[in-house]
């Protein structure tokens, strides 16, 4: 069903810039060459009559609904697959239309009853709204009721088979309401691009099957809903809509809060409650699209375990005492002002959220710059993409990918390098899939066999599946390739970047030390395997590259965001649409929170504390002094916890607890804390160790703007009232005051105005502009006053590009005879970082523990079986996961999520990091793993609690049956 | 801050810019990057720790050198 305020064209709009003029009933209209006669008439105020035509599908003419009249052709053809001509003359009314459109329909009804009371799509129901168009009112081929002819002809098992199907925990299949139309089935095709969902049978047999008639849970559908939108009846359809079973009152246009995609959802709204999230077609980033997060898993926003009151406690071991926010907020700004006189002004800090808006992250780090008076601030980029950051400024000039995720429809090669989009950013995923079925070749750089390897209509042209912490070896063979066969692409490299630079990288990489066979013994990838990679990237007209933490999170990230950036120059492959360098960003608003200032050496829009100027132009509008030297980082300021100069703390929206690795060092650092404070929606592995817990607003209760991993800037718009009564920016506000330093904004519109004031590559978002175009990709000010979709354009940022040599220097944390594996980490779909929100909804369905990939080999040799429990030991811990024995690893590496607190993962993961930024090496640690007969103490104890909370598939699965 | 954490991070940051480059350049590099991303109390710790210690990479040392001369220049200029 559609959104409620969604008018459908019927076909995809033409992208053909060639206009033609055609009369629909005797009015001209001009539309692009290649346009329906269906979207031609919609566009003229006329809709055709329609059932299997929906604007977000190519046409499929099946319905035979849409019928018209073409003067001087002969017979009705369907306007959804009629391209117009230039002076088509077009009618698409008439008795004989009305006459055959009416067949049609009491066909449909025949098949699908119209007892639409109670239906949860009535009042949306496409085929009650055609019925009622054309005065069908009941079965005028049967008068007994539902299916009754096609039950009669049936065997018992296809009885059963039009049984409904409840396994899903987010929609229903009705088969006896579905029409056969198609559209779910290419929805999941085109939309999507799992290819789950069939019609399988004949004539009236015919009816909608996931994979080989297995049940939706079952299937390999991933609940990304497309299908369930695309229904023109109730066959598939949301349970939430069906518990209320009535028609949404309105519906607000918002930005979802998981990934780094930020796709633009209509929240439609029951009685102030959300009924359901549909994904907005006129969504830049997502193109009408969701996955199963973000249009399903919401519902954690109104979950039990909500805070809802401010806490405090004197010690970490006393139990919570509800205050009001007065008390809360006088005590922390008592305590902050304690600790400062006690220990000194640096003695305290904060963390900003990439959950919150850039609106809630500016604040915070103005509260710690002019407030606290340090630059002790930092945010969760530390622990992701911070060598993003840092490498795409020295090489390009801006701390930010280079193009739009719809650029990707426009390459001939795409390279994924230590990311995995179809679970950690699907819908990009589904754009890239899409790229890939039309043509595009894919070189995957990945230590694990990730779902884009191999696919339904895809597989990947080249896996280099590399030994983890052997990234940059592996981009600099890739590199020696291009250098020493002649694929550079002089011209663009001439004009564009620092010549000298290039010439000493040109000459250190052709060194056949780093040709591809000299690193075939360190990355494990067949020399002539990365040839091939090297010679279809550089060969590309359009080459792309797309990466994740797999490349960040490691002891040598930052240069490995250099070399890809070496790679993308070298190539000339960055500049224009279907090329560039393309971070995939891991929350919904890590770009935003890095471009708010939350770098403790850099104020808003990246601009190092030190220069005077910048500084100036922030002490004249906060009216304050600043500091001009860097702050800590978050892994400083737990190494000055310990050591007893750093005592005050003030956390927004991040689970350090469990998000940073070497939990035993972390939790050491938190419960050496004179003043943690904590504001967060639930009460996180951090809050354990807090003083002051402050409730959390949720996206659905606040407004406020997110920027994804394109720098879109999107509205995130207030859809309730805040369950704790205030929204993020406005605690941070009280605390400002309460230490004093005045802040009065009255709207986070106010924030942003002042934001673009003092940031150069703001100057032009206001709330209206956002409102009229949708989004905005920063920079966006006078030279580009509606945004910059490609960035580099002609010449980079800083200039000329600039080519970095990039030694492979080996991680100290290296596998030996005591710790033979390397340990891996990853995400899946169905649930997102460390699971505070998707816990707390039913997609613990799918994934409700963390599990241990193990190559078979290696778990043959410890005696290991799938579903043993094995402990896994590093010089950091110790946990124990199931393990899950799979040839999607290769042997000597394991792979781990960290979804749940209770798995531990980052009690194992060490404080390794990154050499320019202190990002952890989560993707690296040595481990041994052996057979074990339980968890331990700690983790079931963790299980026992949550389990108790949430279903479980197989309680679903019971149910359902 | 434990030294030794201090010790391996620049030794880190001089293994990058020591590659491809002239020693001197590397460790005026290094000092640069150490002086622009650390905060000022790691700086004053390292410079506490001082160009001698012994886990000090020789661009690791002469960065810390090229530290503690400006340290003195900065104190020496009021």
């Amino acid at each position: 069903m559609y959104a409620i305020d969604h008018f459908d064209c019927g076909t995809p709009a033409s992208e053909s810039d060639k206009r033609v003029t055609v009369e629909i009933d005797g009015h001209p209209i001009e539309v692009p060459e290649g346009t329906s006669v269906m979207r031609a008439a919609a566009l003229a105020g006329t809709s055709i009559p329609k059932l299997c035509a929906t604007d977000s599908l190519k046409a499929y003419g099946s319905c035979r609904l849409c019928l018209v009249e073409i003067e001087g052709r002969r017979g009705y053809p369907a306007s959804c697959t009629t391209l117009v001509a230039e002076g088509m003359k077009i009618r698409t009314d008439s008795d004989k239309l009305s006459q055959l459109r009416r067949g049609v329909v009491e066909l449909y009804v025949s098949e699908h009853p119209l007892d639409c009371d109670g239906c949860p799509a009535d009042g949306h129901c496409e085929l009650q709204s055609m019925a009622k168009l054309h005065g069908v009112s009941d079965n005028v081929f049967s008068s007994d009721g539902r299916c009754s002819e096609r039950i009669t002809h049936e065997s018992k098992a296809r009885v059963s088979a039009l049984m409904k199907d409840e396994s899903n925990p987010y929609f229903s299949f009705d088969p006896s309401l579905c029409i056969a139309c198609s559209r779910c089935v290419r929805a999941c095709d085109e939309t999507q691009g799992t290819l789950a969902l069939t019609i399988s049978g004949r004539g009236l047999a015919s009816q909608v099957s996931a994979s080989a008639d297995e049940s939706f849970i079952n299937s390999e559908c991933v609940s990304c809903g497309a299908c369930v939108e695309a229904c023109p009846t109730a066959a598939l359809s949301e349970k939430s809509i069906a518990a209320l079973a009535r028609p949404a009152e309105k519906s607000v246009t918002t930005t979802c809060a998981y990934c780094g995609v930020g796709c633009s959802l209509k929240a439609e709204v029951i009685d102030g409650q959300v009924s359901r999230m549909v994904p907005n077609r006129a969504g830049h980033a997502n193109q009408g699209h969701a996955c199963v997060k973000g249009r399903f898993a919401y519902g954690y926003a109104t979950h039990p375990d909500r805070i809802k009151s401010p806490m405090i406690r004197a010690k970490i071991t006393d139990p919570w005492r509800e205050v009001s926010w007065d008390e809360a907020i006088n005590h922390t700004a008592s305590e902050f002002r304690r600790i400062q006189s006690q220990y000194g002004r640096d003695a305290v800090g904060g963390i900003t959220s990439s959950r919150c808006t850039n609106e809630e992250v500016y604040l915070v780090q103005k509260l710690i710059r002019a407030a606290f008076g340090n630059n002790n601030v930092d945010t969760c980029a530390r622990v992701c993409h911070s060598p993003t950051g840092f490498g795409l400024k020295q090489t390009i000039g801006e701390s930010a990918g280079t193009q739009t995720f719809m650029s990707v429809m426009k390459s001939d090669v795409v390279i994924v390098m230590g990311a995995n989009p179809t679970d950690g950013h699907p819908v990009f995923a589904s754009h890239l899939k899409r790229a890939l079925r039309a043509g595009a070749k894919l070189i995957i750089i990945d230590p694990r066999e990730i779902q884009l390897t191999r696919t339904p209509h895809i597989e990947a042209s080249y896996h280099l599946q590399l030994r983890p912490g052997t990234n940059v070896a592996m981009i600099t063979a890739i590199a020696h390739v291009i250098v020493t066969e002649g694929l550079v692409k002089e011209s663009y490299v001439a004009d564009r970047c620092e010549k000298e630079a290039f010439e000493k990288w040109r000459t250190w990489v052709a060194d056949p030390r780093h040709s591809p066979e000299a690193t075939e013994a360190i990355t494990g990838v067949p020399a002539t395997t990365v040839r091939g990679a090297a010679r279809l990237y550089s060969s590309a007209v359009n080459g792309s590259i797309y990466y994740g933490l797999g490349v960040t999170e490691h002891s040598q990230g930052s240069t490995t965001v250099m070399g890809i950036a070496n790679l993308a120059m070298a190539t000339g492959n960055i500049g224009r649409e279907g090329v560039g360098v393309n971070p995939l960003r891991g929350q919904n608003n890590v770009q935003g929170s890095c471009d708010m200032g939350s770098f403790p050496h850099e104020f808003p829009g990246y601009r190092h504390v030190s220069d005077d100027s910048t500084r100036h132009l922030f002490e004249d509008a906060w009216g304050v002094g600043l500091s001009n030297e860097p702050g800590l980082r978050i892994p400083n300021m737990f190494e000055a916890a310990l050591d007893g100069s750093f005592k005050g703390m003030y956390i927004q929206g991040e689970d350090l607890a469990q998000s940073d690795p070497n939990t035993h060092h972390v939790v050491a650092a938190l419960s050496a804390l004179e003043c943690l404070v904590v504001q967060d929606i639930f009460m996180c592995e951090t809050a354990k160790f807090a003083h002051v817990l402050l409730p959390g607003s949720s996206f659905l209760e606040k407004d406020g703007t997110f920027t994804n991993a394109e720098r879109r800037i999107s509205r995130v718009r207030k859809v309730m009232e805040p369950l704790a009564g205030l929204a993020d920016w406005e605690v941070t506000q009280r605390l400002a005051i309460a230490l004093g330093y005045p802040m009065n904004y009255q709207h986070p519109s106010q924030i942003m105005d002042e934001i673009a004031r003092l940031t150069p590559t703001f100057h032009g978002v206001t709330y209206d502009k956002l409102d009229q175009q949708g989004s905005i990709q920063w920079p966006c000010n006078a030279d580009a006053p509606a945004g910059t979709p490609t960035m580099h354009i002609g010449s980079f940022v800083r200039g000329k590009g600039k080519f970095f040599v990039t030694e492979y220097v080996p991680t100290p944390e290296r596998a030996n005879a005591r710790f033979p594996l390397l340990l891996t980490t990853g995400r899946v779909l169905t649930q997102y970082n460390v699971g505070a929100q998707t816990r707390r909804t039913q997609n613990n369905v799918w994934h409700s523990e963390d599990t241990v990939e193990i190559h078979p080999h290696d778990a043959e040799v410890r005696g290991i079986g799938h579903g043993d429990w094995i402990g896994v030991t590093s010089r950091a811990g110790e946990t124990v996961l199931r393990a899950d024995v799979t040839d999607r690893v290769q042997p000597g590496v394991i792979y781990t999520t960290f979804h749940f607190p209770e798995s531990g993962a980052n009690v194992i993961t060490t404080d390794n990091s990154d050499w320019a930024t202190n990002c952890p090496e989560y993707k690296v640690t040595a481990v041994q793993v052996v057979k074990v007969e339980k968890p331990l103490d700690w983790q079931i104890r963790f299980r026992q609690n949550r389990e108790s909370r949430l279903p479980s598939r197989r309680d679903v699965a019971h149910e359902s049956a | 801050m434990h030294a030794e954490i201090l010790v391996r991070m620049i030794n880190q940051i001089s293994d990058f810019y020591g590659a491809g480059s002239e020693p001197e350049t590397a460790a005026k590099e290094t000092l640069s990057h150490v002086q622009r991303m650390w905060a000022v109390r790691m700086c004053r710790q390292m410079i506490d720790i001082g160009a001698e210690d012994p886990g000090l990479k020789p661009i690791s040392r002469r960065a810390v050198a090229l530290l503690v001369a400006a340290d003195a220049a900065k104190r020496a200029a009021g």
